[in-house]
């Protein structure tokens, strides 16, 4: 069980190679890339900042809380930071599972969770040359001050 | 007063133009703090949009600060 933060890039395949399996009839891997339109901008790159000791704990509370919710025999997810360009890997989550519904299940509640609660900032950079951080509209942090 | 250790993400970083600091303050909790440097530095996010970690970790309601606290400001987040 692990939440990452790479400042390199994914390498998806020893992600995958690296969970619980045997007992695994399922394994559902998502994976979020680099798209080149947000809310009809055209977008060139991107920047992902994070709060990295507290993105990997809040990440790990998110893999134990789909363990909980659903029978699931192992989830990971790697996050990237830095600039990254257009069909780059952003973001890997892969669950293993006996059956197919709790692997697809727990693999969704980790990414929604993820995009929401964990400290990881987005830039995008549009190409007519200007930038904006992005605010996630769902979820939120865990309650708290401030 | 005590001083405390302030670090800034993503646009807070931006518009304060370094991305830590040391702050001396009579602020007693993270949000008393954030709208002191608010005020200071002229911050666009509100209150309710920043959340505050205290050594680490979220910062529990009520949090008081104490000399040396490290003291995280994080904007709205936005991963994936």
């Amino acid at each position: 069980m692990s939440f990452r933060i790479l400042s390199d890039p994914i390498d998806p395949a020893a992600l995958k190679a690296a969970l619980v399996r045997g007992r695994a009839g399922a394994c559902v891997v998502f994976e979020g890339w680099v798209r080149d339109m947000s809310e009809g901008r055209p977008v060139v790159s991107l920047e992902y900042e994070a709060f990295a000791p507290l993105a990997e704990r809040e990440g790990d509370r998110i893999i134990a809380e789909a363990r909980e919710k659903f029978s699931i025999l192992d989830a990971a997810c790697a996050h990237r930071t830095g600039t990254l360009s257009l069909g780059d890997l952003a973001v890997w989550v892969g669950v293993t599972a006996a059956h197919r519904g709790d692997a697809f299940e727990a693999c969704r509640y980790i990414i929604d969770q993820a995009k929401g609660r964990v400290p990881v900032w987005k830039r995008e950079r549009y190409a007519d040359g200007s930038s904006t951080w992005i605010e996630q509209k769902q979820v939120g942090f865990p309650r708290g001050s401030p | 007063m005590k001083t405390v250790h302030v670090r800034y993400y993503a646009v807070l970083r931006e518009q304060r133009g370094v991305p830590e600091e040391r702050v001396l303050t009579r602020a007693e909790t993270p949000d008393a703090l954030y709208q002191e440097l608010r005020q200071r530095h002229g911050f666009s996010l509100a209150q309710n949009k920043v959340r505050a970690a205290l050594n680490g970790e979220f910062a529990a309601p009520g949090a008081i600060l104490k000399e040396g606290d490290q003291i995280a400001f994080l904007p709205p987040v936005a991963g994936g």
